[in-house]
């Protein structure tokens, strides 16, 4: 349970086609998170999983079975919404039995479900409030809750976390991550922060504009990114990348560099550079390096302890074998040999 | 207003504003109050002595007064059915995407927009008229016998003219309550295996409550107080079958000159309308804190 095929699957909205015809396979067990600046159809995409949408055209298969045309709730999914969509009039033992009540389950079987629910979430205190009495992170395991009880074949998350502040999401970030790996049920989670995507994906599906970017795991994607997007969207602080003459010298239109993999020293290297700002985080210090070969300021990773004056004069050396080479139409060139 | 000074500046400047709404509340009220324990006849000169509760006890022994009574709430309790259950089907119908929404959610509040003596009048000629009327041709035509509104069902008609004038009102609550329920929770609930039926039930309708609340609230105090629209259809009549405690009251003062009587029967009026409003808040006020 909880394999999920798209074939050909697009959705347009009047005249605007939000989503290209795609082809997307989620295995069984998998972690996958679908990833993509505003507006890149992402969130569309998982309601056409849900069934919340109608596709356009194309087929939406779970275990092998055509659902394109079956009800939401027929499909055996749950969804975890942005706002949660907790129901304000019921206490959290309603809300997270409601799906079991309306499957007109056994009452005896409802409660144990939910007990069962709220142990694994934490939420047993609080069984018996209402939701407008709780914290978001206490709202958020609520609706992941009323998600769970239901057994479904696969968990949709529609970017969960974003109403959370920061100390709170990563917290939730690690549950929801041990959960998955507790539970082993295919799990689709939308998002628009890399950093969420990097540390909980199994699978990232990198969405541009209503078509797939690169579908990998998260290494695969920060080691080998398919196009300039990718290599641009993945991986934070961004990737450096310079086009030119100094790019024409590796044969590329564009060549990528990350930050970490870039040596700075004071004395000598390939290029010179002045120091702008400089952004010290602890472990790691960020240097904006103006050089000649770039009109953007490159950005470096620095050890911690290193200090560097504004507009101090710099050599910047960029370590080749972690060179990524892009074509003219930006596409990833094979690694030079 | 966080000074002593500002704040007392700020009584002293809303004070004559206060004062004068006091007043014209409570001259009025005690002039009524007043009045009701006078024998105080129009038609009989002389002077007006005092009576005690003389008023009140033939105020309520009339035999009008009982058939006033279940008149009113009959009246107050049909309409109150009708809107608050149309409203909530209008509300659902104009909240569905459909063509023209802005021109035909304007055309439903209209009704609201005419004045009750003209809405009544158009009612009784051009509707209700067993022989002019639009239901009577139409009786005509399937070879029925017409129905004379007034003279048959008197009550029900008025009941119907009222529920037609307050019928926009409700809508309107209900819709713009209806609006502002979170899309999310609706596909929350489809995922959740819950049919067109339940949701309404257990997400709509809950989520309604409150207007449902307000509309009730609101609509009973005007209710209570209906009267033009039994002035210029049925005049109280056939005999008391349409005459609410309003009605009373304007037959004692203005139809049989007895200030006293009338104002007897006010005072009754303000102490019924006063306890329905306390039962009232008491039985769903509570969904009106959170």
């Amino acid at each position: 349970m909880g394999q999920i095929e798209l074939k050909q699957v697009s959705k347009s909205f009047g005249t605007v086609e939000v989503i290209r015809p795609l082809d997307l396979s989620i295995e069984e067990g998998e972690f996958v998170v679908f990833v993509g600046p505003s507006g890149c159809g992402k969130s569309t995409l998982l309601r056409l999983i849900a069934g919340l949408e109608d596709v356009t055209s194309g087929a939406v298969l779970i275990d092998g079975e055509d659902a394109t045309g079956t009800a939401p709730a027929k499909r055996g999914l749950a969804m975890v919404f942005q706002s949660y969509a907790l129901y304000p009039h019921m206490s959290v033992r309603k809300n997270i039995a409601f799906p079991l009540r309306m499957a007109k389950l056994d009452k005896n079987e409802q409660d144990r479900r939910v007990e069962e629910a709220a142990r694994v979430l934490n939420l047993g205190d609080y069984l018996d409030r209402r939701p407008g009495q709780l914290s978001g992170g206490q709202r958020q395991r609520v609706a992941i809750g009323r998600a769970i009880v239901r057994e479904p074949a696969a968990f949709l998350f529609d970017e969960p976390l974003s109403n959370l502040d920061a100390a709170l999401r990563v917290g939730m970030r690690l549950e929801i991550s041990e959960l998955h790996k507790r539970l082993r049920t295919t799990m689709i989670y939308v998002t628009h922060d890399q950093v969420e995507a990097m540390t909980m994906a199994d699978k990232i599906v990198v969405l541009q504009a209503g078509v797939i970017e690169q579908v990998g795991s998260p290494l695969e994607l920060y080691q080998r990114p398919r196009n300039l997007f990718v290599a641009g969207f993945i991986g934070s602080p961004r990737m450096n990348l310079i086009e030119g003459p100094e790019a024409a010298k590796y044969d590329a239109h564009t060549i990528g560099i990350r930050p970490e993999h870039i040596e700075i020293s004071e004395s000598q290297g390939s290029w010179k550079g002045t120091v702008g700002l400089s952004e010290h985080l602890g472990a790691d210090t960020f240097f904006h390096v103006q050089c000649a070969v770039s009109p953007t300021p490159i950005t470096v990773r620095a050890p911690g302890e290193m200090i560097l004056k504004y507009g101090a004069e710099v050599h910047l050396t960029p370590r080749t074998q972690y060179l990524h080479r892009f074509d003219s139409e930006g596409l990833r060139k094979n690694e030079p040999s | 207003m966080a000074t002593k000074a500002s704040r007392s500046a700020a009584r002293l400047m809303i004070s004559p504003a206060v004062i004068l709404l006091l007043g014209w509340m409570l001259i009025p009220l005690g002039m009524t109050l007043y009045f009701s324990f006078l024998r105080y006849n129009l038609i009989i000169p002389g002077n007006h002595p005092f009576v005690g509760w003389e008023n009140y006890h033939w105020f309520v022994t009339d035999p009008s007064f009982n058939a006033a009574m279940i008149n009113t709430l009959l009246l107050v309790g049909g309409v109150l059915l009708i809107t608050v259950l149309g409203g909530i089907g209008f509300a659902l119908l104009l909240d569905q995407p459909m063509w023209g929404q802005g021109v035909i959610r304007i055309m439903v509040i209209a009704p609201f927009f005419v004045m009750p003596t003209v809405s009544a009048l158009v009612w009784k000629n051009m509707f209700m008229n067993p022989v002019n009327g639009f239901f009577g041709h139409i009786a005509h035509g399937l070879g029925l016998p017409p129905i004379d509104f007034f003279s048959q069902i008197p009550l029900l008609s008025i009941v119907l003219i009222v529920s037609w004038q307050w019928l926009p009102f409700a809508t309107l609550i209900l819709f713009t309550a209806l609006q502002s329920l979170d899309q999310e929770q609706l596909e929350a609930a489809e995922m959740d295996g819950a049919r067109f039926g339940s949701r309404f039930a257990f997400i709509v309708l809950p989520h309604l409550a409150r207007a449902i609340t307000v509309v009730i609230l609101i609509q009973t105090i005007f209710l209570l107080s209906i009267f033009a629209e039994i002035l210029v259809t049925t005049n109280g009549g056939p005999g008391t079958a349409t005459t609410n405690l309003t009605y009373l009251i304007y037959v004692s003062s203005l139809l049989q000159y007895d200030v006293g009587m009338g104002s007897a029967g006010g005072v009754i009026a303000i102490i019924l309308a006063n306890i329905v409003a306390i039962f009232l808040m008491r039985m769903i006020g509570k969904n009106l804190d959170a």
